[in-house]
């Protein structure tokens, strides 16, 4: 009996969260207690009613590759990427009308943005990045994934981290930290997966059969180390009880600052560049069907590209308490990142020399394209903004917003987009995809979106900055905040339409890729077919 | 075991690696991005000598230009108070009549008031300073304290029922109906007589019966004939000005329950040359006395 092991285990962590909400310090941690008892309970039935008796239930073949993990995340990133955009969209809207927040704590901008953020860059994010980092990294070295099951327990325990994540920022359970707001116990949950993720990958690249470990696993690996330091320094607190949601940081004041945005901009750099850079260097060249560009490129901007971008965050704090020497240095390493940002650009746009005739015909090579345009671009402006003197006009405006959004959803959406595309048929095991012409609608509809979205932002946000610098010609402050909060709403509006669309281009998807992992064809005129004549 | 090939597109060599199907071009770096890597890399130190950076066991390498943000502040900050130096010191010194009366430095009050303004009123008294339910309209002619320069200045320093401040303006209008001095139909008669007052009242015989009730209860401070009393704040019943509502409901809630608006006393955040400037420019909206 295997799997009397797990419904044991199961049952005990039910009966610990039982005495957990029992014993509750405040009503927010039991209602996570309770949260966590009911998913022992669905764990222990589905568990049950997976139990195979008799000989049947070892005669399958073994296949190769450890895949229903990675189909699983496939469902999982587009289930989440859907919802995140989806409360992007309403808090887009609530900034241009305040009565969308229905004076309730619950639908309240400062409780749903959290939801917004943590949703798109972990759960959406953080699923591609698991999954995809499973399929590959089998791909590439040939082996199975290692540790036997412990894959399928980083990504039931990655989906409870989120669903405590999302669930405490409605309730209001946060830490109040940017890109980190879970609480204490979430923070312990969330290492525990991440060590299980490291375990498995890790034992993967051991395992393999070929003699070279392949550039997107490096990407992937110092994504997953990186990721791992960055989240238990930046959590270091004190809970205020052991059965209570309350904790103190270890960290206050400058310092406090610091740590935030040398975690917050990391979580950018490692979380959201060299990841999908990992995803890059195995999708590209794979749908392009071309070797990669340059390997010593790949090297040197590899090992450049995480040496310098731990360096960068204090450019997040100009012209704040704190000092002039970490300004500096935040300033100067995120214009030597410049370059080693673009090497990936490079290797990806070049890898696609002498398949450039495929953009006619293949709308995925398109939104590669796309994909790494808009990366090139947001990894020039981040150093430009980066310079003290563009960033006291930029800061605390709607352009960081923009430069946010051209690169979460340039660059790691539509790179993320492609890879799913590219995968489903493959895990699915069809031949083809339903429709490329949907794809194709996908492609220009997140297209429009980004560029309503980024280009409302830049007038929004330098607007902003030159009225709230505004002296007349007595000495005087020429605008109150206000009259910038009027001045930029019909751009505020605008951007809300840009997150519409690209929303809309992902219920697109989601029904080309459910339809194609059905199975299904749609009858369809080629893509880069002649038009019919019209007679 | 790797086997090197050239790849027909580039004519490049390829590293001998397959991964998947992938394979790696032995490109070398392009020679633009590395020598602009370089670039800013050179700059990046140069920076760092001119700039502080470097942080030291117990201090900082200061540049050599020996820039520091603060003393950038400080300058600046300096500056600005230096090209307005002429007119602050005359605010300081003179009255605020004297003010009024000086073209040049009226124009300066107001512009320095508008923009104090902009900052700390807008909040409540909104940007047009036409002020919503409970904040008054500052541009009519109704004051609650009194519209001359030297109350408008003592409103803002000492704020309005603010515990804080010893000499803030301070009246109470009882609740009459939750202290229980009046019964539900008094106050009912009682709203019908003060409607009545500006000819609002729909029911003649209620006004009638309310008229002693509010002379008894009312007419203390808001006066017999309901013209108000600017020593208790104490509003005109007379006319289209209301700052909680004017239809039934409202008055009726107002005096079951009182009303204690609260305004801070701004003379304990703002220096005393922006509240002048702040009252010169509330003067000058249109209902200044």
């Amino acid at each position: 009996m295997a799997a009397a092991a797990p419904m044991i285990l199961y049952g005990l962590a039910g009966l610990a969260a039982l005495f957990a909400a029992a014993k509750a310090h405040d009503e927010l941690f039991a209602i996570h207690a309770w949260l966590v008892v009911l998913i022992c309970i669905i764990a222990i039935f589905a568990t049950a009613r997976a139990l195979k008796f008799g000989p049947e239930a070892d005669d399958r073949p073994k296949e190769k590759y450890l895949d229903g993990v990675v189909r699983a995340g496939v469902v999982a990133t587009v289930f989440w990427g859907l919802t995140g955009f989806l409360v992007g969209v309403v808090i887009a809207f609530q900034l241009s009308f305040p009565e969308l927040n229905f004076d309730l704590p619950y639908t309240n901008f400062g409780r749903l943005r959290p939801l917004h953020t943590s949703a798109v860059i972990f759960a959406f994010g953080g699923n591609a990045l698991i999954c995809t980092s499973f399929y590959v990294v089998q791909r590439t070295t040939g082996a199975r994934l290692a540790l036997g099951n412990t894959a399928w327990f980083v990504f039931w325990g990655y989906q409870i981290f989120i669903v405590l994540a999302a669930t405490g920022y409605l309730l209001g359970v946060t830490q109040s930290r940017e890109y980190a707001e879970p609480e204490w116990y979430v923070d312990l949950w969330l290492t525990v997966v991440w060590v299980a993720y490291l375990a498995v990958f890790l034992g993967t690249l051991f395992n393999r059969k070929e003699p070279h470990i392949y550039v997107a696993n490096w990407f992937y690996l110092s994504f997953i180390v990186t990721v791992a330091m960055l989240h238990i320094v930046n959590n270091l607190s004190m809970p205020v009880s052991f059965l209570g949601s309350k904790s103190y940081s270890l960290f206050s004041g400058v310092q406090d600052a610091l740590t935030q945005w040398w975690y917050g901009h990391n979580a950018v750099g490692f979380f959201l560049t060299a990841g999908f850079l990992g995803i890059m260097y195995y999708f590209v060249p794979k749908q392009a069907n071309r070797p990669v560009y340059s390997y010593r490129l790949s090297i040197v901007h590899f090992w450049s590209l995480i040496f310098l971008y731990i360096w960068a965050g204090p450019h997040h704090l100009h012209y704040t308490a704190l000092p002039d020497w970490a300004q500096t240095l935040g300033m100067v390493f995120s214009i030597m990142l410049w370059m080693p940002s673009w090497g990936g650009m490079i290797n990806g746009l070049m890898t696609l020399s002498g398949a450039w005739d495929k953009l006619r015909t293949d709308p995925i090579i398109r939104m590669m394209v796309l994909s790494l345009a808009f990366y090139g671009m947001s990894t020039f402006e981040g150093p430009v903004m980066s310079i003290k003197a563009v960033n006291s006009l930029s800061h605390y405006t709607d352009w960081t917003i923009g430069h946010v959004h051209s690169g979460t959803l340039g660059w790691v959406g539509m790179i993320t987009f492609s890879a799913l595309y590219f995968l489903v048929p493959r895990l699915w095991k069809q031949d083809g995809l339903y429709s490329l012409r949907l794809i194709n609608w996908h492609f220009w509809l997140a297209t429009l979106g980004i560029v309503l979205y980024t280009a409302s932002m830049w007038v929004s946000g330098i607007t902003q900055g030159l009225m709230w610098r505004a002296y007349d010609s007595l000495g005087f402050l020429e605008y109150s905040f206000a009259e910038a909060v009027a001045a930029t709403h019909p751009m505020n509006v605008i951007r809300a339409l840009g997150g519409v669309l690209f929303l809309l281009g992902a219920l697109i998807m989601t029904y080309n890729l459910w339809r194609s992992a059905r199975g299904d064809k749609r009858s369809e005129r080629p893509m880069g077919a002649a038009m019919p004549a019209t007679v | 075991m790797t086997s090197t090939e050239r790849d027909p597109v580039s004519g490049t060599e390829t590293t001998g690696h397959v991964w998947d199907g992938i394979k790696e071009l032995n490109t070398p770096l392009p020679r633009w991005w590395i020598r602009t890597f370089y670039v800013t890399i050179i700059w990046a130190v140069g920076y760092c000598i001119a700039y502080p950076a470097v942080p030291l066991i117990n201090s900082v390498t200061n540049g050599v230009l020996g820039y520091s943000s603060r003393a950038e502040v400080a300058v600046e900050l300096t500056k600005a108070k230096a090209a307005q130096q002429k007119y602050r010191d005359k605010i300081a010194k003179l009255s605020l009549a004297e003010i009024r009366k000086d073209k040049d430095l009226f124009q300066f009050a107001v512009a320095g008031g508008r923009s104090a303004y902009a900052v700390n009123c807008v909040q409540c008294h909104g940007s047009g300073a036409v002020g919503s339910t409970g904040y008054p309209n500052l541009n009519d002619d109704e004051w609650l304290w009194g519209g001359n320069l030297e109350q408008i200045a003592i409103t803002i320093a000492h704020g309005i029922r603010f515990d804080e401040d010893e000499d803030t303006r301070i009246s109470e209008m009882p609740a009459f109906g939750s202290d229980e001095i009046l019964t539900s139909p008094q106050i009912n008669d009682t709203a019908e007589y003060v409607l009545s007052l500006s000819s609002k009242s729909t029911d003649g015989i209620a006004a009638r019966n309310g008229k002693t009730l509010y002379a008894e209860n009312c007419a203390p401070c808001h006066g017999e004939t309901g013209a108000g009393n600017r020593e208790l704040g104490a509003p005109s019943l007379r006319d289209a000005i209301w700052l909680y509502g004017s239809d039934k409901k409202t008055i009726v809630e107002t005096i079951s329950k009182s009303r204690k608006g609260v305004m801070p006393a701004w003379g304990q955040r703002l220096d005393p040359l922006t509240i002048k400037q702040l009252a010169v420019y509330v003067h000058s909206l249109g209902g200044g006395e």
